[in-house]
């Protein structure tokens, strides 16, 4: 009887195998190839110029940016929202989840309607800036700060709900305990809220940090065509280079970022978590 | 000391009343102009519905929704079905077998969706399948099955372990002693896995841009008419949009809400 309870996984295994073991050995055999079939190295060698490394370091500065500003943003929002004295509170949670459910594209649109040139924040900041005597126009699309400003905006709420989860299961009483010791309001924090809230603060930053530093749509929106991100890279190798052998060692490379950035988040996550119990 | 910690809740009030303001302010103006009357996106030239009109008038967007629905449906039906199987089945796993299709599970939710599209891409041009519905249908099962998964595995988990084996001894079959024993158990799991599955698929943009040339689901859409430039007509169809999902999201809401109400009850009922 166990055999036929077993024989339950057997679409699971093959959808697995064939949709997602069978493309990434693809994507390590184009990787390893050149054009003609015979098997390099050059695609890897090839990405070490500085013209890719440079949108490499770009990408991993502008998302490590990112997450700093969410992180910065999100924790004071996560600990107030976890305040006794609120009232209406699953509302109020609610509101920071739904942002999490629109959809990405449309998020990202509407700061586009609203930083173009004859946008509401273009056209008011322009406004102000005439009334003080400039003469000129500032364009805020289409560079750094938008597209950083686009990042933050969606990704935003993916760090409010871990750290809010982080904190709000805290057992208040370790904070009670810190402040009839003696602590004082600063000390409690330091010393307790936060190291209590590292497993919270891991998870926000692979949430913000993996989505920021393979996005190319915010980019391509919001920092126009001369904006280039990782993502950007690896989009025109497949869809206008046609180059899938370069394209392919690209993926691999940002994988293998993603995975080692993701063990070291998980280890810290998981090392403060358990050292504290 | 009270007026101090009255402050304090003050502040704490007017900080996240700004974070609501920078998450909504967006989502409101893009509302509020899509019901502008001229073309403009910062001076109000009257209310008008004329965008709405446009939309339901424009058959690309209509061919969209159809597709998004479509996909989104039948993948959360046929994903919730594999991925349920697939969690049932591992309990009679043995250990080595099991972690590594967990793994291959947490691999498939750990790629970048940009990496997940060009490899889906490269399968399906590689085995000469013409990029479509069809092609973005498997793919959207694809990243849907592992959270279907993860969803059923712990309320398996908190089932009685005998009660399958006590069916069997009763005289059921498996497939009896399954949809009669397991399938209610764990049905719960299975409701938020198939929609989870149904949301993850309408919000996907990225996977399904590498899988799909002609077809387009609204994502992509927006996506190449935004490229474009500004269309008020995008505006009129995000705001459908998150009208859609936020009915959605408290119509689950209140679901939980009840679900939650109900939970003291059962869980003496299990304790007793």
């Amino acid at each position: 009887m166990h055999r036929s309870q077993k024989s339950a996984s057997l679409p699971f295994i093959v959808w697995m195998v064939l949709f997602t073991i069978v493309p990434i050995i693809l994507v390590i055999v184009y990787a390893l190839q050149n054009g003609g079939g015979d098997f390099t190295l050059q695609n890897f060698v090839d990405f070490a110029d500085p013209i890719y490394i440079n949108v490499l370091l770009r990408s991993i500065g502008i998302a490590l940016l990112c997450t700093a500003v969410c992180l910065l943003i999100g924790y004071p929002t996560a600990y107030f929202l976890t305040h006794k004295g609120l009232d209406k509170k699953g509302i109020l949670i609610l509101l920071f989840i739904i942002p999490m459910w629109m959809n990405f594209l449309v998020r990202t649109y509407a700061w586009l309607t609203l930083l173009e040139s004859n946008g509401l924040i273009t056209s008011t900041v322009n406004a102000i800036r005439h009334l003080f005597g400039a003469q000129d126009d500032v364009r805020l699309l289409y560079n750094y700060g938008a597209v950083l400003m686009g990042m933050v905006y969606n990704y935003l709420p993916f760090m409010i709900l871990p750290l809010y989860t982080a904190l709000d299961k805290m057992d208040k009483k370790v904070i009670e305990a810190a402040e009839d010791l003696g602590a004082t309001k600063f000390q409690v924090f330091v010393k307790v809220v936060l190291p209590l809230s590292l497993p919270g603060i891991a998870s926000g930053i692979t949430m913000v940090f993996m989505p920021a530093v393979t996005t190319f749509v915010i980019s391509r929106l919001l920092g126009g065509a001369q904006f280039k991100l990782f993502g950007d890279l690896i989009e025109q190798q497949f869809l206008f280079t046609g180059d899938w052998n370069f394209g392919s060692a690209m993926s691999l490379v940002m994988m293998a970022l993603l995975l080692i950035s993701m063990g070291l988040m998980n280890r810290f996550g998981d090392r403060e978590g358990g050292g504290i119990l | 000391m009270k007026n101090a910690k009255k402050e304090r809740n003050v502040f704490a009030r007017i900080y996240l009343a700004l974070v609501l303001l920078f998450l909504y302010l967006p989502i409101l103006t893009l509302t509020v102009f899509s019901f502008n009357a001229s073309k403009s996106r910062a001076v109000w030239g009257g209310f008008s519905l004329k965008w709405y009109i446009s939309l339901f008038e424009d058959t690309d967007i209509l061919q969209a929704l159809y597709v998004t629905l479509g996909v989104a449906i039948l993948s959360a039906i046929i994903s919730t079905v594999i991925g349920t199987l697939g969690a049932i089945g591992f309990s009679s796993m043995n250990r080595g077998q099991k972690a590594l299709w967990l793994n291959v599970a947490n691999l498939n939710m750990l790629t970048p969706d940009i990496v997940t599209g060009v490899s889906l891409m490269i399968l399906f041009i590689f085995c000469k399948l013409n990029l479509g519905f069809f092609t973005m249908l498997l793919a959207h099962v694809s990243f849907n099955i592992p959270y279907v998964m993860f969803s059923v595995l712990p309320k398996l988990k908190q089932m009685n372990a005998h009660a399958y084996e006590a069916a069997m001894d009763l005289g059921a079959s498996p497939a009896q002693a399954l949809v009669k024993i397991v399938i209610p158990e764990i049905m719960p799991g299975i409701i938020s896995g198939a929609i989870l599955a149904f949301t993850l698929s309408l919000d996907d943009f990225v996977i399904s841009f590498f899988t799909t040339s002609e077809v387009q689901n609204l994502s992509t859409l927006i996506y190449s008419m935004a490229k474009l430039g500004i269309n008020p007509t995008i505006n009129a169809l995000s705001t459908l949009m998150f009208i859609a999902v936020l009915s959605l999201l408290l119509v689950l809401n209140r679901r939980s809400a009840l679900v939650e109400r109900k939970k003291p009850q059962h869980h003496h009922h299990t304790t007793a």
